[in-house]
Formats: structure tokens, C-alpha cells, sequence
């Protein structure tokens, strides 16, 4: 298993997963993070080279359905509970021209 | 307390009116709300006109539903239209949803009236319910402890006689866990039995619905109205809903019960005393016991807390201010989606993203998640060789009784400890419930869990019934 988890290590996840910690977070998440993965280390000792991946409970196929018209939801009603929608759309701060 | 099948009996024949009913649970939940915290709302006045339309259509001779005048309490995790869905969440303060999730068109249909939504752990993310973001749910039968979670608000709604009976969700046990701590019923189906459309997603290969009840008939009444292919949820079971009011009488005569004799550590004696003592009233019953070992159990926690995180990190990416709940304005997208989540989301919520998003990323996305996946198979394939040998399987559903507030709020590992003998079934998908019987050394209620096998209901409800009876 991998080496202990660093605080630099978890502030890259945290960009991954949109989320913006201080550092005071960070520090406190990476203590608590090693804390359980050092828990976690008891797979370890498995040996599962031979094991297949079990994913969901069920073998599940795709589910296919006829190719017609339902009703959908009411664009409305669902832009109405949006933070910001404009002429039918959801409306989001500028995505591009800034240094992301 | 009036039972879920008096109710319906009572209202369907007209010697009870669903006004009255509910007005009689809505007295209780004046009475008592404010110091339970049950809810993060509660409906009055549609549970008013509904149970009116319901007497209206008794007096009219027209035919009523098989829950007609039921007060049900739904978790705050189940689509409402219309009506505020938060998941006890700041990010979804405030949240409307342009749908009812199938299980609520059921309950409608079916003549339930629903009081309102329970409180929960942040997006089901605990076993406590102090985790969610309006504050704690408090153990009706002792307000200075916890009610379990992450579906409190829902046992605490049913053991304070707000409701009838109440829908939870459970991912490692939140339907258990908290049913054994309030001193009700709570059961977790096989998964795919339950339609999940409308519930709101936290570990999709986990995830099920199931009724918190005062007794086993009220619960197996419920699910058998709950069941069912649901063509909006690609997974759902295709087939109808098991028989399962018609086997509550049949007893366990011949039946074989599973002791697990590796069971891990930790869990307290006091419980573990229920436990034998269950397994006595089931041989007097006329069952067989029968050791089984599941080596893998051990390992069920570490799996669990990687596959669930991880798959929570996945659904909880939506939460990013566009399409619903709260925003945090800043100058650009990638700005604007870091500080909604960064002021929307729970410590613990955030923990879990951060784990499953770790466990899931490139380098260490083998020795995780992959990892975690694996051992899922062994854990399954464990039981699979149990079930060849016994019907069902007797543990603990909680390793203590209900803990005090705060005593695991600063151990997050302390806290998931709770789960440990409920995680299994839900990473084999099979049907587990929880029944009270007796009390532990500090008098509160403890639950014994009856497992078995996909769709193997039928016998986990005749085992329960059995508890029920000699409890």
C-alpha cells in the first residue's frame, strides 16, 4: 500500500474534488485521512491476486426501453429551482478567460 | 399506539377517520417536536387535506388504498414535489424537487398521509445524526442520547408515536442501526426491491429504502407496498413484490439459524446476552442453530469505507451550484463551484468526498478502491457458502445500545465502528432487518438483525415475526 498520505497529496484531492480548504482543514484532514487509511492497511495481509472485482450486488445488463415520447419534467418547474437560469437555461459565471 | 394495520382496517371500515388519526399524531408532534427534532419539516396542512379527501372517499363508498390514513414520515433524502427536500444539508437549503420519488407516489396512491421529513445525517453520512447541518435528532425513550443514524429522524418519528410508520434509506445500516437504538423495526430489503428513483444518491452500488415500524407485521404490510419493478430505476428487480403478511404465522419449525462464530470484536456483553437469548427462543421455536463462519466480516469496514466514499464522491459532484440547491457567486466557474461546496457541504461530507476521491484517483486507485472491490467478492462469496448450510443469520444489529451525544463526534473510525455488523449486507445487496428484543444494562432497547439471502425475505420476516413473539 502506499506511503503515508502528505498534506501536498491532499490538497491536490481537494482541487480534484472541488472543494476549498484552508490550511488549518488540510492539516486536520490529512491527520484523520492517515488516521483511517492506516486502519484501512488490514486488507493488506489478503491475497487477492485471483479475485474478481465485485462492483454492485447484481449482474446487471444494460436496461433498454422502446425508443418513444415520455413525458419529461417541467422545464420550468425545474429551472425555477436553479440559483441562477436566464432565457430557459441555467445561467453560470463566466467559464473561460481566467486563470483556472 | 395504534398499529399501521389498525389504522387501515379502522379507516377502510369507517369506524376510524384519517382526520382523527392524524390529528392525533400531529397532537403528539406538537407536544413533543421541539424537544425531538424528528423533522426538518413537518406538512400539517397537506396531511390535513389528504386525509380529508381519504374520508371523503370512505363516505362516498369509494374503494380506499391498502395504507389509507397512514401516517407516514418520509426521510429528508426522498423527493417531494414541491415540498422542501434538504438531505440536512445547507448546499439543498431551500429545495424544491419538480418530482416525487416512486416510493412517494406509492405511498400516495396507497391512501399514506405523510406528516413530513426526518432528519438525517448530512446526505446519510453517519450513524448518529449529528451530523446533519439543523442539528441533532434526539433518542426518544432518552433525549440525552443519540437515536442512531443515519435515519434518526425516521425512528424517532415512529418509537415517538409521530407517525405510523416512516421510510428510511440505508448504505451501511442507517435503517438498522437507528431502528435497534429507538427500539423499532427497520428493515432493509434486497437490493433492487425498492425503487430508488427520487432518492436522493450516496453510494449507488448500496443504497436501498426500507419502513421503520412499531411491530413486524406493520413493517412487512409496508414493504409489500413498496416493492416492485420500477421501469425509472435501471436497478430495479424485475419482478413483482414477495408475499410476506401471509408467512409472519408460519414459525421457524425446521428452520436452520446461522451463529456466526467469527464475529468481529467489540461488540458489548450486554448485547451479545440479547443475542443468545434470541437464539434460545428461536430453538424452543423448533429451529436449528447452526455455526457458520464469514472470515471475510472482519474486512467488511475497511471495504465499506473506501467503496462508499468513493461512490459518494461520484454523486456528490452534481452539488456544484448550476442545476439546484445554493450558490456561493465568484468570478469564475471553477471559483464559484469551490466555494458552494466549500460553504454547502458538512465536515464529515467533505471527509468522505476527500477519501473516495483519493481512493479513487490515479496511483492509488488499485491498492483502494480496486482493492476494496475484491474484497467485496470475498465477502459475498463467504456468505454464498453460509447460505447452503442455514436460512438465515442471527448478529447484533449495533455492537452497544444508544450512546450518549458527543462520545464519537472526535473519532470518525469510532463512529463507523457502528456499522459493522450492518456493512455486510449491504456490500452483498441482501435483505437484512432489525427487532427489537429486550434491553440492554442501561434499560434501552436493543436489536437483534436477522440476515438472509437475496430475495430470501420470506424467511427473514417468519425469523423476525418468531422474535417478535417471544420477545
Amino acid at each position: 500500500m502506499p506511503e503515508q498520505i502528505s498534506k501536498e497529496t491532499v490538497v491536490k484531492v481537494s482541487r480534484l474534488a472541488r472543494l476549498s480548504l484552508s490550511p488549518d482543514q488540510a492539516e486536520k484532514m490529512t491527520s484523520q485521512l492517515a488516521g483511517m487509511l492506516e486502519h484501512f492497511r488490514d486488507i493488506d495481509a489478503l491475497d487477492l491476486s485471483d479475485i474478481e472485482p465485485m462492483t454492485q450486488p447484481y449482474p446487471l445488463k444494460n436496461v433498454m426501453r422502446e425508443d418513444v415520447e415520455v413525458k419529461s419534467l417541467d422545464r420550468q418547474e425545474v429551472l425555477d429551482q436553479a440559483p441562477a437560469a436566464e432565457s430557459g437555461r441555467f445561467r453560470v459565471p463566466p467559464t473561460i478567460g481566467f486563470d483556472v | 399506539m395504534q398499529k399501521l394495520v389498525e389504522i387501515v382496517a379502522g379507516v377502510t371500515d369507517g369506524s376510524l377517520t384519517a382526520t382523527a388519526v392524524v390529528e392525533e399524531h400531529l397532537g403528539r408532534i406538537k407536544a413533543r417536536e421541539s424537544e425531538i427534532h424528528a423533522f426538518n419539516l413537518v406538512t400539517a396542512d397537506q396531511a390535513r387535506e389528504t386525509a380529508a379527501r381519504i374520508d371523503a372517499d370512505v363516505k362516498a363508498g369509494k374503494k380506499v388504498g391498502a395504507l389509507a390514513g397512514v401516517p407516514i414520515a418520509l426521510k429528508d433524502n426522498m423527493c417531494t414535489r414541491g415540498i422542501e427536500t434538504t438531505c440536512s444539508s445547507k448546499i439543498l437549503q431551500g429545495w424544491k424537487p419538480p418530482y416525487d420519488a416512486t416510493v412517494v407516489t406509492k405511498l400516495r396512491q396507497a391512501g399514506a398521509v405523510v406528516v413530513g421529513k426526518t432528519n438525517l445525517d448530512e446526505f446519510a453520512m453517519g450513524s448518529s445524526t449529528e451530523n446533519s447541518a439543523f442539528g441533532p435528532t434526539k433518542n426518544p425513550l432518552d433525549i440525552s442520547r443519540v437515536p442512531g443514524g443515519s435515519s434518526g429522524g425516521s425512528a424517532a418519528a415512529v418509537s415517538a408515536g409521530f407517525a405510523a410508520a416512516s421510510l428510511g434509506s440505508d448504505t451501511g445500516g442507517s435503517i438498522r442501526q437507528p431502528a435497534a437504538l429507538c427500539g423499532v423495526v427497520g428493515v432493509k430489503p434486497t437490493y433492487g426491491t425498492v425503487s430508488r428513483y427520487g432518492l436522493v444518491a450516496f453510494a449507488s452500488s448500496l443504497d436501498q429504502i426500507g419502513p421503520f415500524t412499531s411491530d413486524v407485521r406493520d413493517a412487512a404490510t409496508l414493504l409489500e407496498v413498496i416493492s416492485g419493478h420500477d421501469p425509472m430505476d435501471s436497478t430495479s428487480i424485475p419482478q413483482n413484490a414477495t408475499s410476506l403478511v401471509s408467512v409472519l404465522e408460519h414459525g421457524v419449525k425446521g428452520m436452520r439459524i446461522g451463529r456466526v462464530t467469527d464475529l468481529p470484536e467489540g461488540c458489548e456483553p450486554d448485547v451479545l446476552a440479547r443475542l443468545e437469548a434470541a437464539f434460545d427462543a428461536l430453538r424452543k421455536a423448533g429451529a436449528t442453530i447452526v455455526d457458520v463462519k464469514l472470515p471475510s466480516l472482519q474486512y467488511c469496514l475497511t471495504a465499506y469505507y473506501l467503496i462508499a466514499p468513493a461512490e459518494a464522491s461520484s454523486n456528490l459532484a452534481r452539488y456544484d451550484g448550476v442545476r439546484y440547491g445554493n450558490r456561493v457567486e465568484a468570478a469564475d466557474l471553477n471559483a464559484m463551484y469551490a466555494a458552494t461546496r466549500e460553504a454547502g457541504f458538512g465536515e464529515e461530507v467533505k471527509r468522505r468526498i476527500m477519501l473516495g476521491t483519493y481512493a479513487l484517483s490515479a496511483g492509488y486507485y488499485d491498492a483502494y478502491y480496486g482493492k476494496a472491490l475484491k474484497v467485496r467478492r470475498l465477502i459475498s462469496d463467504d456468505f454464498a457458502r453460509a447460505y447452503k448450510d442455514v436460512d438465515t443469520i442471527l448478529t447484533p444489529t449495533s455492537p452497544s445500545t444508544a450512546f450518549k451525544f458527543g462520545s464519537k463526534t472526535d473519532n470518525p473510525l469510532a463512529m463507523y465502528l457502528c456499522d459493522v455488523f450492518t456493512i455486510p449486507t449491504n456490500l452483498a445487496g441482501h435483505p437484512a432487518m432489525s427487532v427489537p428484543f429486550g434491553v440492554g444494562a442501561d434499560s434501552m432497547p436493543v436489536g437483534i438483525q436477522v440476515l438472509a439471502t437475496t430475495m430470501g425475505e420470506q424467511a427473514m420476516f417468519k425469523v423476525a415475526a418468531e422474535l417478535e413473539r417471544a420477545s
